[in-house]
């Protein structure tokens, strides 16, 4: 069905800058992926890494000051960036949506569930108030909400956590867009709760075929959901490939420092749990604070000589499925 | 690791730093119609516990179990609508007036959002040193001087003392905390979701400080979370809430190898490393739905709604926490009539 690739979202060399006193400031460096149907593209970091910055680049919902100064997006074959403001409200619901982390504030509190999901049939699909209100119902037992034709009449603040993000899903996935990006879906929510959540986005993509751009710093949801991982550090991506070849071979420090650092549940026998974690010292440089070696260098590890003397490498493709932006990876994870 | 090898772990000291009988905290919650009876929400319902000096007590649970509310009742934050309090040999849950005020020198808390916990308008080194000037330890001078060590044992250097909590980063901010926190040489800090607004590499930065604090001044602490990863590396004893209750309490090796009660099973299905016998855990055990509301909660099992195993005694009556093994306790009637996860396709 789609035109030109069989991509559904192709993001080409993306760069954001915000404007600064002294000039452009890089906020997201070249960044480039393509999500396919029916898969799931990861986008990791730590926060002020870009993964918002990348979704709200992508859905035209750039704060103030935030612009597009390089690269294209291209949606279904259609460069987003050229898209006037009347294509983009098309655009938007019909092809591509968003949930957000924090479903209190992405849902409006004086309206009931059911008009907000209607509204965006109505917007978007051109239905009437009677038939819209019908396909919510169906649409909130499709994300399983359980006595939906009661719930539809509720507002937000009486249902809980969990359901609101149901909600969201419901609203995001109500005219079927062909891009559903999921900007930290679960963290707000109970843990017996995220699971939940991601059993049923996993299987609304099996149903549905859409493409789904994930962002979140768990890689534990990155093993679970994506087929696709990029690895984003301070605006630039430092690591990109498959999902379970990075999880199980990470090559860049960054990225096998992020796996380390998390405490992994370890069950069936005693933990060795007084050994501490391994840390990354230090912390993200902020935006304007970013040079054009590697990023990473005053936090890494293994940083060498080759690291101070020369730029940050580009992404190298070092394997069809693995591409990673580090001069010392072949000794660091040969 | 090795298998064969498997060390319980042994308690620092048996010394008993708290021990916390039957607390209990309602708040009210209106009436159920305009002349009906009042409704309570039922946070806390008789808890008890005890945290030996030196060790690390962790409390995980969803939100609305009772977790935070409990640490707030033990430091004496909110009021404890019944229940016994014993700090260090003293019952403080009757404590008043100037009495606590001092007494709360021994126990410090630090709480989730650095952002919200600091005042905005006070430079880092007045932060650290308002406990040292409202609980009068120490002169001038030493509080100077204590305000420049304590910087020191957190990580942060001296001129730190002369910035704004907004010229800190989250990681920095959660370090004034606990440095705010270990002024008055506190005996326990509770750590309320202390790291779980931090990304996962200052996290494992802050949990780490923790731990070396811990082993250098022998503080004990409780360590409330929702996540189970970092209550395993993190706790030497595990308690798991839901609604207002202990369901279960155990050493963590204990708990981590053979969990009994079925909402630890459902947690842990929900935290287990991606694999088949996580796919299989969540299949089993993983439990649906949400908690339902604390207020005015049914007789019987709390947990009774969402169980999978639940049988019609659970709606009837209230389980108990029972010993199960040494130092295993859990309330559920069912356990030994229903077959626990099995670990062992590690």
């Amino acid at each position: 069905m789609s035109s030109v690739s069989s991509h559904v979202l192709s993001v080409q060399n993306l760069t954001v800058t915000m404007k600064g006193s002294k000039g452009p400031v890089p906020v997201l460096e070249n960044l480039s992926f393509d999500v396919a149907q029916g898969k799931t593209m990861a986008l990791v970091g730590e926060s002020g890494c870009g993964k918002s910055m990348t979704a709200l680049a992508i859905m035209q919902l750039l704060p103030e000051d935030f612009v597009v100064s390089a690269g294209k997006i291209l949606l279904d074959g259609q460069d987003v960036l050229t898209s006037s403001p009347r294509e983009l409200r098309t655009l938007r619901g019909n092809k591509m949506s968003m949930i957000f982390q924090e479903p209190m504030t992405a849902l409006n509190p004086l309206y009931t569930v059911g008009d907000q999901i209607g509204e965006v049939l109505r917007q978007h699909r051109g239905l009437s108030r009677r038939e819209a209100h019908q396909q919510a119902i169906q649409f909130l037992k499709a994300v399983q909400i359980p006595a939906a034709d009661k719930r539809i009449d509720a507002y937000p603040h009486q249902l809980s956590g969990g359901m609101r993000q149901r909600v969201m899903i419901a609203m995001a996935l109500a005219c079927k867009p062909k891009l559903l990006i999921a900007d930290e879906p679960t963290t707000a929510l109970d843990v017996t709760v995220q699971a939940q959540i991601f059993d049923l986005l996993a299987d609304l993509q099996d149903n549905t075929d859409t493409a789904i751009v994930l962002i979140t710093h768990d890689l534990g949801a990155v093993a679970e959901l994506a087929d696709d991982v990029a690895v984003l550090y301070a605006g630039r991506c430092i690591e990109q490939g498959a999902a379970h070849e990075i999880i199980a071979h990470a090559r860049h420090p960054y990225t096998r420092g992020l796996m380390a650092c998390v405490p992994h549940l370890q069950l069936g026998k005693a933990a060795a749990h007084s050994a501490p974690l391994d840390e990354i010292p230090g912390m993200v440089p902020p935006l304007g604070a970013r040079g054009p070696d590697c990023a990473f260098l005053a936090r890494c590890a293994f940083a060498a000589e080759v690291c101070r003397t020369r730029p940050q490498p580009p992404l190298d493709r070092v394997d069809p499925g693995a591409a990673v932006s580090c001069w010392r990876h072949m000794e660091i994870a040969p | 690791m090795s298998d064969g090898l498997d060390i319980v772990t042994t308690p620092a000291s048996t010394e008993v730093l708290l021990d916390v009988n039957d607390l209990v905290v309602h708040f009210p919650a209106g009436r159920r119609g305009m002349f009906g009876p009042p409704s309570k929400v039922h946070a806390v319902d008789g808890v008890s516990f005890r945290v030996r000096r030196g060790t690390t007590f962790g409390i995980v649970g969803e939100s609305g179990s009772g977790k935070s509310t409990t640490a707030q009742a033990v430091m004496r934050l909110i009021p404890a609508t019944s229940g016994q309090i014993v700090f260090g040999g003293d019952n403080i849950a009757d404590y008043r007036g100037e009495k606590l005020r001092l007494t709360r020198a021994r126990f410090q808390i630090v709480f989730q959002d650095p952002f919200s916990a600091l005042d905005p308008r006070r430079r880092a080194g007045e932060l650290i040193r308002e406990p040292l000037d409202l609980l009068d330890i120490g002169s001038p001078r030493e509080r100077d001087a204590r305000v420049k060590q304590l910087l020191e044992e957190v990580g942060l250097p001296p001129q730190a003392a002369d910035l704004f909590p907004h010229q800190f980063s989250g990681g920095q901010r959660q370090r004034l905390c606990i440095a705010r926190a270990m002024a008055p040489e506190p005996d326990l800090i509770v750590c309320d979701e202390a790291v779980s607004a931090l990304d996962v590499a200052i996290q494992a930065q802050i949990l780490n400080l923790l731990k070396k604090l811990q082993r250098e001044r022998g503080l004990t602490y409780i360590f409330i979370s929702h996540d189970l990863g970092v209550i395993q590396h993190f706790c030497d004893e595990i308690a798991v809430m839901y609604l207002g209750k202990i369901v279960e309490q155990a050493p963590g090796n204990v708990f981590f190898s053979a969990p009994l009660h079925p909402y630890s099973w459902s947690l842990v299905a929900a935290a287990a490393p991606p694999g088949p016998l996580r796919d299989r855990l969540k299949r089993d055990y993983l439990v649906k739905g949400d908690p339902p509301s604390p207020v005015d909660p049914p007789p019987g099992c709390r947990f009774a709604q969402r169980c999978p195993f639940v049988i019609e005694r659970c709606h009837e009556e209230l389980p108990v926490l029972n010993v199960q093994a040494e130092h295993h306790f859990v309330a559920c009637h069912r356990t030994g009539e229903i077959d626990a996860p099995d670990f062992s396709s590690l």
